[in-house]
């Protein structure tokens, strides 16, 4: 195989030429000469001090616990100490020896360089990397356990505490500690199981604020954040907005092995859908309350505006009728408009209504909000729902669109159903569901005849709404819808 | 059923072409394997076939001290050295043809040398640099296996796919007489006879499993344990450089011709310790190898080469210094060995991306990040002794 002129070494070099490439003094440290050995004991020296030896020249035996073995000496040169004596025990990585090493003769440093042909690693690597001696251990300087980082995160932390809200005017949301977490390299202290909840719920724990021992991120951080409004990282709409979505690199898609059950991937507006609504069942104890209502007033109301000039080409339909009557109900029962800070041990309470309505689109389940609602009359209501459902459909709404929501309407009656108990939003207080318009016999003026009735679905947070409020508030509504007119008494 | 028994050196004593005062005996069986070394084929330069096997033994013993002596400079963990094993190995390796494929135990670092392996390759491994030396498809040979004997299962089933495939690559796999009392060797060799894969078992016998010696484990000669595996078996004089190379060409051609696996005992000697970390003069008598001196593998090809008038002092000048140079380049490229970059500890796990291996690399990864220092980062440069 070989040849005798095989090429693999430079040709001329000899083994005193890989002494050194330069002079100087050089210690020779008790090496591990077992399989992880701490110390060794020095048998005997060979050599004296003043001896020029050989590279590899035996210069004297070492006793581990293993073996009595001799050491070749690793450099060509004068002994110029020998600082461990005979039955000393030494430690591994101690120096037990001096040379003096020549200066290398001219044919050595030349061909130093030449082995190196041979062995694989890169350039780019070997210039940041530094040789180690492995038979030593760990080094003596590097003993010891890493040296951690200072903890960006606590200071941060602290740096940024929670808003104060309640004097806040803008949305919570957007003043989140976020910025600060997201410049750290450190993981947020916790533990794996509530690593693990904060996983399930769509939680960045980054964005949590730690109220454990040294900021530890406990499970009731993790709840309280999915309570607050703060999750604007995490909820429906911002993350259906095209922030990134690491888990969604693997899945590919729907994939059906036997043509009896498809699995889907769970990704996307679906998974964060599902994140939201599991954050805000476990987090806000639900009451709902029901309320059917003759809507013949509201819908003949309806018919006359869209007949007018004044409603021309503005989509009007039952629900912009509902959400002005939410809006005038709102005014007098504010509790419902509000978001429980479970960080701060406070109740937030907005003096402006950014009304949500949940619509269905093709890439699933979006809440958009229209905001300052309270300021808009009935056409510029009508307007900005249609504007916001039509972005939502087709997948161009803006992820502020989606954010900062103080309370919710959905409409289930456009699917044919008349009630249900719909979830809230998480960070909001309260969830109306408007069931179908439909023609019902119903009692009216003392008969019962054929009356478009309509039933409401009201959803609460019951830890800062009570049923007493829940039910005014609901009350107010369907008094509204059941005759416009009333609005006149409320405002 | 007398194909399946031992079909050569059954009479207690190994079969030897070349005895220890280096003349070269005739031998019915494997004259014909030596064609070539032994000058009887037109066009062969016997001469230089002769000197190349002789260098090798030489470098390879020369790479055997170095070794040792690096481990002991606190340069490698640790060193198998296989001082006295030079004829089996080098003998062996160059009967194997490029396209055949070795699967080695961890002590075969002659084989791999003679295999061409770069010098870096040879002690990457035991310097802890690297979970093995070399890139097992550019020398057709696998990385050097520390666990007892499971390399001759990787062996059979390489072999079975030979088979499958239909190729004529034969597969060979060195370990030692220890590792013959393990369940892999055996297991191994059931499914090389069942399905007469085209392998070759080659048993290096040392004498001494760390430390117990063969007699302890193997009341017969090993090699009479193949037969009753259905494979037929020689047992050669380990330190016979020539039997070693005519008995592995022999047993290639076998399986290459489709005529299924063979067993080689090479009856050698670990002159040296198990490894760098035992003291072998605790258990064995220093008589002992005294004894196995005078059956030197490389005094005895030395004599006879002499003897014929190929070696003389110039060429025995020539591979002196070949060995130095191939030490010198060992020690250079030991002690200048780059440490590996920490995220290599993710590379060859798997064929492609993997997304369990993925995140492990992504929080060693922040790990990292979060140390004030690198790991394993020379920021000792006073520990740097070894020169």
């Amino acid at each position: 195989m070989s040849a005798v002129t095989s090429d693999r070494t430079a040709a001329g070099s000899s083994p005193a030429a890989t002494t050194t490439a330069s002079g100087g003094t050089r210690q020779f440290r008790l090496p591990d000469l077992g399989e992880g050995l701490t110390e060794s004991e020095i048998v005997s020296w060979r050599v004296k001090v003043g001896d020029v030896v050989e590279l590899n020249q035996v210069i004297g035996e070492v006793e581990t616990a293993k073996a009595v073995v001799e050491l070749p000496s690793p450099f060509a040169g004068q002994v110029t100490a020998l600082l461990a004596q005979p039955g000393q025990v030494v430690a591994v990585g101690a120096p037990i020896a001096e040379f003096e090493v020549a200066t290398a003769a001219p044919a050595p440093s030349k061909s130093a360089p030449a082995p190196s042909a041979p062995s694989a690693p890169a350039p780019a690597s070997s210039a940041k990397r530094e040789p180690n001696l492995v038979g030593y251990g760990a080094m003596p300087e590097a003993a010891g356990r890493p040296v951690r980082k200072a903890r960006s995160w606590a200071t941060a932390g602290l740096a940024a505490p929670a808003p104060a809200a309640a004097t806040s005017p803008a949305p919570a949301a957007a003043t989140s500690p976020a910025p600060a977490a997201v410049t750290s390299p450190e993981r947020p202290r916790s533990t794996p199981p509530v690593r693990k909840l904060a996983k399930d719920l769509g939680v960045d724990l980054a964005v949590v604020h730690g109220t454990g021992p040294h900021g530890l991120v406990t499970r009731d951080d993790v709840l309280a954040t999915v309570g607050t409004a703060d999750v604007g990282t995490t909820d429906v709409g911002t993350a259906s907005t095209g922030k990134p979505e690491p888990a969604e690199a693997a899945p590919a898609g729907p994939r059906s092995e036997n043509g009896r059950e498809t699995r889907i991937p769970i990704q996307g507006v679906r998974k964060q859908t599902a994140a939201a609504m599991v954050a805000s069942a476990f987090t806000a104890p639900h009451a709902s309350e029901f309320l059917t209502v003759d809507v013949t007033p509201t819908m003949e109301l309806l018919a006359k505006l869209k007949a007018s000039k004044a409603f021309e080409a503005v989509r009007l339909t039952p629900m912009t009728l509902a959400a002005k009557a939410v809006l005038v109900a709102l005014g007098r029962h504010p509790s419902l408009n509000a978001r429980w800070d479970e960080k701060a041990q406070e109740i937030i309470q907005y003096h402006y209504v950014n009304l949500g309505f949940a619509a269905a689109t093709p890439r699933g389940l979006l809440v958009p909000n229209v905001k300052d609602a309270q300021a808009l009359d009935l056409r510029g209501l009508a307007n900005a729902i249609a504007g916001l459902a039509d972005s939502a459909r087709e997948g161009r709404i803006a992820p502020g669109d989606l954010t900062g929501g103080t309370i919710t309407i959905t409409n289930i009656g456009v699917f044919g159903v008349d009630a249900g108990t719909p979830i809230l939003n998480p960070g909001e207080a309260a969830i109306l569901a408007m069931g179908q318009v439909r023609r019902t016999p119903w009692e009216h003026g003392g008969q019962v005849a054929l009356r478009e009735v309509l039933t409401l679905s009201l959803s609460f947070d019951h830890r800062l709404v009570d049923g007493e409020q829940a039910s005014r508030f609901l009350a107010d509504v369907g008094a509204v819808l059941a005759d416009p007119g009333m609005i006149v008494t409320m405002v | 059923m007398s194909t399946y028994q031992m079909t050569a050196g059954h009479g207690g004593s190994p079969i030897q072409l070349l005895s220890p005062d280096g003349v070269r005996h005739p031998h019915e069986r494997y004259d014909r394997f030596l064609a070539d070394i032994d000058g009887r084929v037109d066009g062969v330069d016997a001469t230089a076939l002769l000197a190349s096997v002789f260098e090798d033994m030489v470098v390879a013993r020369r790479i055997d001290a170095e070794g040792t002596a690096l481990q002991r400079q606190g340069q490698l963990g640790l060193w198998p050295p296989f001082v006295g094993q030079e004829a089996a190995q080098i003998g062996s390796a160059h009967a194997i043809g490029q396209e055949d494929f070795i699967f080695p135990s961890y002590r075969e670092i002659g084989v791999a040398y003679a295999r061409g392996a770069e010098l870096s390759d040879l002690v990457r491994q035991w310097r802890g640099n690297a979970h093995s030396g070399w890139d097992p498809f550019a020398l057709n040979m696998a990385p050097s296996q520390v666990v007892i004997g499971a390399q001759t299962l990787h062996a059979v089933g390489y072999a079975m796919g030979v088979l499958f495939d239909g190729a004529e690559t034969a597969v060979v796999t060195y370990f030692g007489d220890g590792a013959t009392s393990q369940g892999d060797v055996n297991e191994s060799m059931v499914f090389a006879a069942s399905f007469q894969a085209p392998v070759v078992f080659f048993c290096q016998n040392n004498q001494w499993a760390i430390s117990e010696p063969v007699g302890v484990q193997a009341h017969v000669p090993i090699a009479h344990r193949a037969p009753g595996f259905g494979i037929p078996s020689v047992r050669i004089d380990g330190n016979d450089v020539l039997a070693c190379l005519a008995a592995t060409r022999e047993a290639l051609e076998r399986a290459r011709s489709g005529n299924g696996p063979s067993f080689i005992e090479a009856v050698t000697y670990r002159m040296g310790p198990h490894t760098t970390a035992d003291d072998p003069t605790r258990y064995r008598d220093a008589n002992e190898l005294e004894d196995w001196k005078e059956k030197d593998p490389i005094a005895r090809f030395d004599a006879y080469l002499t003897s014929i008038g190929v070696l003389d002092d110039g060429l025995r000048a020539r591979v002196a210094e070949k060995a130095d140079s191939v030490a010198a380049a060992l020690r250079e490229a030991t002690i200048h060995m780059p440490d590996p970059e920490p995220d290599s500890l993710f590379e060859h796990v798997y064929s492609g991306p993997q997304p369990v291996l993925d995140r492990q690399r992504e929080h060693f990864e922040r790990y990292r990040a979060g140390l004030e220092t690198g790991i394993g980062a020379g920021s000792n440069p006073s520990a740097e002794g070894g020169h």
